[in-house]
């Protein structure tokens, strides 16, 4: 069977099993689970693919405290359903609630509260892991610690993710308050973000076309859980309504030309000048606020078949502003970016494998297409030498160097797989890309 | 509310089924071999929709247990819901005669033995519905899976002599034939989309049929055109095709 990821590359040609049973796995080595598929290239792929979709229920809900506990093929979807109703959300969310609780884990997750709330590992109680020697065992901050820590972030290549704990975040409604600043170009941009620290909140999208004393200009979104007093009386009478579940459906691959110079700038004008006032304050649902994307299922359908590559990175705090200031450079020459560049400022973290660091991390789309390959080694070696490092849950093309230099703890990373999984049972194209599991 | 008893209910389509009777508010009696994946089912019934559920070990081959099970259920069903089955191997088991048992004794005579003892049960109380899940595979033997068809074909004509037996007691039978559906069962066989149900358009079909009192349903029309050609082509003919 054909399986891709959510940017269509790379394609594998896989025998993909699911479980619903820790007890009756299909595969007994040489395989890679995988949840909802919304990761950006081959870390879910392998010959052999091991669903978690089937393993999808919930355990335990304690409304009092907000621990959760649910099988790690739940999405964030499933879970919103259960839980905003009775006061409680999810501590950390990517763009997208189409994701599974496993995944969330295995890429350790972070969202537009991470310089204020940290990934997804911070609030983790507990998982259950099943790992190479067929044992399960729990793993914590307190519990196993250095299977938990190699666990959050590591891909899946310690083991299956099984039961897990988590700490849901207590609101009074489902919806946000909002500001969102019109900002004039990258340094002011900085400068906000710097100003907006105490905010829950916040991310920020990118106009990647346009140079000059304009260079980084877009918007900031700002936002807060609202409180039930900042909600209008016609909002307060579904004050808790978790998010609509029909979305309407992109109908056809476009052609892969669609996005090009010409048609991105376009977007990228309209979308800056629709906010005709600097600040804009209003109050949504959480659903547009995170997960705007989400409104059009199969939307990746923009980029065509062929599909395309996200990259993402994390440039350490000193060199950010003048690392931005370049690739911004460098992306503007190259011209063939999507309209979609999120810009957000990491808070302090220092985790054993996990992606964030303190900086600034910078996200966009390109269509695939001849030459990108090699403009994207370029861009590798600019933020390797400014000491940043690239997101593996976006990565379908990575050198291993990039890897072992991006990430600082790679070297012992790949010991403790050798240890853990020392036949390699958990294995993707990525890992033996990346020569972990090698 | 009503009691629904739903028997191999760790499948995806009586999962399915279960979740739209519990978002209805009805109190669900699930029933498998396997306890340890009711116990994950029942829970998150009981978190997503509040849903009153008791669970209970069933063994579709251990016929000699169907009485006492049904015994021990807390209250008699109103609906009772026969969804368990085993695709199993054509292949292996032209060779392998506990294979072709399994298919045999898991689509047919296990079914036989519990709805036997429901039926009897339900035309005392002049009340209930039996749902049977057959299949589109008992319309006619077929290279590629006359072993499971067989079996559903047994299973088809049993259900439509209860329901001719059951009419006069006022107990409803109703034969649902699925076609191709998206599940555990199928994973891996390479299904051809526009055919193929996912198990939810199959149960909100279950829940039409039996409010609508219909005898037998196909989830998806065209499969009745489809089984309609199927079965016409001549015998002379037909035994020469690869289906």
């Amino acid at each position: 069977m054909k399986v891709h990821n959510w940017n269509k590359y790379p394609v594998a040609d896989a025998n993909f099993k699911s479980f619903d049973n820790a007890s009756n796995l299909p595969f007994d080595s040489k395989y890679i689970v995988r949840g909802n598929g919304r990761c950006y290239g081959d870390s879910s792929l392998n010959n052999n693919i091991l669903s978690s979709l089937r393993f999808n229920k919930a355990l335990a809900f304690d409304v009092e405290s907000g621990i959760f506990t649910c099988q790690s093929g739940m999405t964030l979807d499933q879970i919103l359903q259960i839980v905003v109703s009775k006061g409680w959300f999810i501590p950390v969310t990517p763009g997208t609630k189409f994701i599974t609780i496993g995944g969330a884990i295995a890429s350790d997750v972070h969202g537009k509260n991470h310089h204020f709330e940290g990934s997804f590992k911070n609030h983790l109680v507990s998982f259950n892991l099943l790992t190479a020697n067929g044992e399960i065992s729990t793993c914590s901050a307190t519990e196993n610690p250095i299977l938990f820590e190699t666990t959050c972030g590591g891909m899946g290549l310690t083991g299956v993710i099984l039961e897990v704990s988590f700490q849901l975040k207590k609101i009074e409604s489902a919806y946000i308050t909002q500001k969102s600043i019109k900002v004039r170009n990258l340094d002011e941009m900085i400068d906000l973000f710097n100003e907006n620290q105490h905010v829950t909140y916040s991310v920020s999208w990118i106009d990647c076309l346009t140079g000059g004393k304009s260079k980084g200009r877009g918007l900031l979104n700002l936002g807060e859980h609202a409180k039930l007093s900042e909600i209008s009386d016609k909002q307060r009478l579904t004050a808790l309504a978790p998010h609509p579940t029909k979305a309407s459906t992109f109908p056809i691959d476009l052609p892969s030309f669609s996005i090009n110079k010409l048609t991105v700038k376009a977007f990228n004008t309209l979308y800056y000048h629709k906010q005709t006032s600097k600040i804009k304050e209003f109050v949504s649902h959480y659903d547009p606020f995170f997960y705007p994307l989400d409104a059009i299922l199969e939307w990746n359908k923009v980029y065509g078949k062929k599909g395309f590559l996200q990259y993402q990175f994390v440039l350490p705090l000193e060199t950010s502003a003048q690392g931005l200031n370049i690739i911004l450079d460098k992306i503007r020459e190259y011209g063939q970016s999507s309209p979609l560049i999120v810009l957000k400022l990491f808070g302090k973290q220092e985790d054993f494998i996990s992606f964030p660091m303190e900086g600034y991390t910078l996200a966009l789309d390109f269509p695939i297409r001849k030459g990108l390959f090699e403009f994207l080694n370029e861009v590798d070696r600019i933020i390797l030498d400014l000491g940043g490092r690239l997101y593996l849950t976006k990565d379908a093309r990575m050198s291993p160097e990039t890897f072992m230099k991006g990430y600082p703890n790679a070297q012992e990373f790949i010991d403790r797989i050798k240890e853990y999984n020392p036949d390699f049972k958990f294995e993707s194209w990525q890992s033996k890309r990346l020569n972990i599991t090698k | 509310m009503s009691t629904i008893l739903i028997l191999g209910a760790t499948s995806d389509m009586a999962i399915a089924l279960a979740e739209i009777y519990a978002k209805k508010g009805d109190k669900l009696q699930l029933a498998a071999r396997n306890p340890s994946m009711l116990t994950p089912i029942k829970k998150d019934l009981e978190i997503r929709f509040g849903a009153q559920i008791s669970t209970y070990i069933f063994d579709a081959m251990d016929f000699n247990s169907h009485e006492g099970f049904y015994n021990s259920l807390d209250t008699k069903p109103d609906i009772a819901l026969c969804v368990f089955g085993y695709l199993g191997d054509q292949r292996k088991a032209i060779k392998d005669w506990d294979e072709s048992k399994q298919i045999i004794q898991s689509n047919f005579t296990g079914a036989v033995s519990i709805l036997n003892i429901i039926a009897n049960d339900m035309e005392d109380r002049k009340e209930g519905v039996i749902v049977g899940i057959s299949s589109v595979a008992g319309e006619r033997g077929r290279v590629s899976n006359y072993l499971y068809g067989s079996a559903k074909a047994g299973f088809t004509a049993y259900l439509s002599g209860l329901r001719n037996r059951l009419c006069k007691s006022g107990v409803h039978v109703l034969t649902v034939k699925p076609g191709f559906v998206n599940t555990k069962m199928t994973e891996g066989l390479p299904l051809p989309k526009p055919l193929t149900a996912q198990p939810e358009e199959v149960a909100t079909a279950i829940l039409k049929a039996i409010k609508k009192q219909k005898n037998t349903i196909y989830v998806f029309a065209k499969w009745r055109l489809i089984m309609y050609i199927i079965k016409s082509i001549p015998e002379f003919i037909f035994k020469k095709l690869s289906l």
